[in-house]
């Protein structure tokens, strides 16, 4: 993290059309996380923006994200699901970021007409998001919450990807679920080119 | 007349000194061979400016005196107890070895063999002003082989005075002067006087001129005790450097301890750099052209024999790692072999062509002192450069430097440290670094602006290297020296204030933290607390300031060599700031902003 840049330079953006918003704590430890990036980071006018790389105090600079979000067209939140949710400094990001007067309410139509896609890594296998399952529900339950915020800040709701089993899945299912992510992504650019 | 003389010779030494001084330190010479170089230069075989050489190094000694005084300021009366065994046992030793290794090397190529034990002796001993001049450069004073040097050096200065007083009874002269007991009583009462006068008579009368407010009479004072302490000494046949040593040791722990020595600093500077001038000039270049091969021999020799046999010796003066170091500090002989050899040659101990050649081989083993360092520092270096290969191999032992283990880099050794990290760490102050030595970091003593203490610290392999330097000077000139020796070590340097983070961030160095800032920060935001903030609320308004601070400060970079534009930024950027927190302010002050309802 030596190099890490000022905000002042980060803040100075290329206008991107897909802004890939990553949160994990420990980039350099996940699997899963690591292969799904690997599978999309070089793609032209996407830009990877990790959260804990850039905020590791989660001091977010509100005014600098929000340029950044101005200037993207689709909006990614990639990350592991922790407690049936996101990680807490993509909770922050939402809180800070995502304010009145700027997403929502009166004057907030910073988001509106920006697509969404929500990509999540999780620990359990498929079974187990089931109502006899150790979660208790089916995973379908704990999406509304995502869903609802992209939606409620105007933004539209894209096929979300989820990866379950991140822990224990072998390596070539995980290299087919990220090159699904992949063509999605290509996808989007060819009929948003 | 004589005033035009005193003028024009002050004139002559200023100029020499100015000009090569500078420019010797400049190329890493160092100021003792500047100043050796201007003797040479103005002296009867260079320009011929000065030809009263030897009552010039007669005066001159008065600056190895001051410095004496100096040293023994630095040093109350309990650490030169502690110091008794290195300075007697220490001292003994190197003089019975060096001196015997000498004196059979003389007797080998020729000379008599009283001449032989008397030279042998008298170059046995070192050069005091040379090797603390030296050291103090590279503040090795304070380290192992500075203390070392420094208690034989010590030795050597009360040895000089039976060895003068028992030459003559080698000779065939009658020993005109008086008996041994007699001169024994007399430099036992001058330590006597010096003791009381020390102890008792100088406090009350400095306090008495120091409440008279003239600030000049008591540099006047500071001189004249020196002086006069040094002239009782010689009239009681003692050393004056040894007497003035005694003197700042009695005086070290006197509540005007530290007004001594921002007085006499300068004089000492001065009168040291005229006694090497005044050695520059006693080379005697007629001998070097005429007898090259003998004198050479005799250089040559001198500073093998007495090299090697203090290498040898080194591990018991408590040297072990810098052993060669060592050596070459005190290779050379002294100022005291110029008076011995004058008393051998009265005493008809010495042959007069022996007292001419082996004078000549004194000064040039002096001048050969700052090159012998140049040469031990290039092949430390070429060692440390070799050692690379092998250490580039294994690259879990690739250390973490922190140059600077005060109150900055300690924490972050510390931290580093409890992390598992290898650190290793360089300072100058023993205190410190003993503690840290205890608790298994590696420890480098000396100057970390030395390429050579670099390199023996890893920094070919190192990971990283931490500049914790609080003088904003060698931290940047580490910060140059690391850039340019390794381009490719990170560093991460500790800013003393906006001007210095300027001069790093354009070096390139980003990863770097003003000294107070995150920390006044803190306290700013517990004061806000005090005043009625939430916690959370005063961290919010501490982090908006310091991201506005930043932000300015990244403005500034590229102008900051403009000082007036600097200015002008620095002030819009605080009134950006106060724009922001009133934005801020605001923001806060509506209820609903930012919240769910």
């Amino acid at each position: 993290m030596i190099e890490r840049g000022s905000p002042v330079r980060r803040a100075r953006i290329m206008p991107r059309v897909i802004l890939l918003l990553y949160a994990h704590p420990h980039p350099s430890q996940s699997v899963a996380g690591k292969a799904l990036l690997a599978a999309v980071r070089d793609l032209p006018e996407l830009t990877v923006h990790s959260l804990y790389d850039v905020y590791p105090d989660f001091s977010i600079d509100a005014a600098a994200e929000r340029r950044r979000l101005a200037a993207a067209k689709l909006v990614i939140w990639q990350h592991p699901l922790y407690w049936y949710g996101v990680p807490a400094l993509l909770k922050l990001w939402w809180e800070s970021v995502l304010v009145r007067g700027c997403a929502y309410g009166d004057g907030g139509t910073a988001l509106h007409g920006k697509d969404c896609l929500w990509v999540t890594t999780t620990g359990a296998l498929p079974a187990a998001y089931a109502n006899d399952g150790v979660h208790g529900h089916p995973f379908s339950a704990f999406v509304p919450a995502v869903q609802q915020t992209a939606r409620f800040c105007g933004m539209n709701w894209l096929e979300p990807l989820i990866v379950h089993g991140a822990h224990r899945i072998d390596d070539g299912a995980l290299q087919a679920q990220a090159a699904q992510y992949r063509a999605k992504l290509e996808q989007y650019r060819r009929s948003h080119g | 007349m004589a005033e035009a003389t005193i003028l024009r010779d002050a004139l002559v030494y200023l100029g020499a000194a100015v000009v090569c001084v500078p420019i010797a330190k400049r190329i890493g010479l160092g100021s003792v061979l500047g100043y050796l170089i201007a003797g040479c230069a103005i002296g009867p075989w260079g320009l011929g400016f000065v030809t009263n050489v030897q009552s010039i190094l007669h005066f001159a000694e008065f600056g190895v005196v001051l410095m004496l005084f100096l040293i023994g300021l630095e040093l109350d009366f309990k650490r030169l107890v502690e110091m008794r065994r290195p300075v007697f046992g220490g001292g003994t030793l190197q003089m019975a070895v060096c001196g015997a290794a000498l004196g059979l090397g003389l007797w080998a190529i020729g000379l008599p063999w009283k001449g032989a034990v008397a030279a042998g002796l008298a170059l046995a001993m070192s050069s005091t002003a040379i090797a603390i001049q030296t050291m103090a450069e590279r503040n090795l004073l304070n380290a192992p082989v500075g203390r070392s040097a420094f208690a034989v050096l010590l030795f050597q200065d009360i040895a000089a005075i039976p060895l003068i007083a028992l030459v003559p009874l080698l000779g065939s002269a009658a020993p005109g002067g008086e008996p041994g007991w007699q001169l024994a009583l007399k430099g036992l009462a001058a330590i006597v006087i010096v003791i009381l006068i020390g102890r008792f008579l100088t406090r009350p009368v400095m306090r008495l001129i120091a409440r008279s407010g003239v600030r000049e009479i008591f540099t006047a004072f500071a001189l004249l005790l020196v002086f006069g302490i040094a002239e009782l000494m010689a009239l009681a046949g003692l050393s004056m450097a040894l007497g003035a040593f005694l003197a700042g040791v009695l005086l070290a722990s006197s509540e005007y301890r530290h007004a001594l020595e921002t007085d006499i600093a300068p004089f000492k500077g001065l009168l040291l750099g005229l006694f090497f001038i005044a050695v520059g000039m006693s080379i005697d270049f007629g001998l070097v052209a005429t007898r090259p091969g003998q004198l050479a021999l005799l250089v040559v020799g001198l500073l093998l024999v007495k090299g090697l046999a203090l290498a040898a010796i080194a591990p018991k003066l408590e040297v072990t790692s810098e052993r060669w170091l060592f050596a070459a500090l005190l290779a050379q002989a002294g100022e005291f072999a110029f008076v011995v050899f004058g008393v051998a040659r009265g005493a008809r101990v010495l042959p007069g062509e022996w007292d001419a050649l082996l004078t000549a081989a004194v000064a040039l083993s002096m001048a050969a002192t700052p090159l012998l360092l140049l040469a031990h520092d290039a092949l430390v270096a070429r060692r440390a450069r070799s050692e690379r290969a092998a250490d580039a191999i294994d690259d879990n032992t690739a250390p973490v430097i922190v140059a600077g283990a005060g109150r900055y880099g300690q924490i972050i050794a510390r931290l580093l440290f409890a992390r598992g990290e290898k650190v290793t760490v360089l300072d100058h102050d023993p205190d410190q670094i003993d503690l840290l030595r205890k608790f298994g970091f590696k420890v480098f003593y000396g100057d970390a602006t030395r390429l050579d203490l670099l390199e023996a610290a890893g920094a070919a392999t190192a990971r990283l290297l931490v500049v914790a330097i609080d003088d904003v000077e060698d931290n940047l000139a580490l910060v140059d020296l690391a850039r340019s020796a390794f381009p490719n070590l990170k560093i991460i340097a500790r800013a003393r204030n906006v001007r210095h983070w300027l001069e790093l961030a354009d070096r390139g160095i980003r990863a770097t933290e003003r000294e107070t800032f995150e920390s006044a920060l803190r306290s700013g935001r517990q004061a806000l607390e005090v005043l009625g903030l939430s916690p959370h609320e005063a961290r919010e308004v501490a982090e908006a300031f310091r991201r506005s601070n930043i932000a300015t400060l990244e403005a500034m970079l590229p102008h900051f060599r403009d000082e007036a534009k600097t200015v002008a930024i620095a002030k819009s950027g605080r009134e950006e700031l106060e724009e922001n927190l009133r934005r801020d302010r605001e923001a806060q002050q509506r209820p609903d902003t930012g919240h769910w309802q």
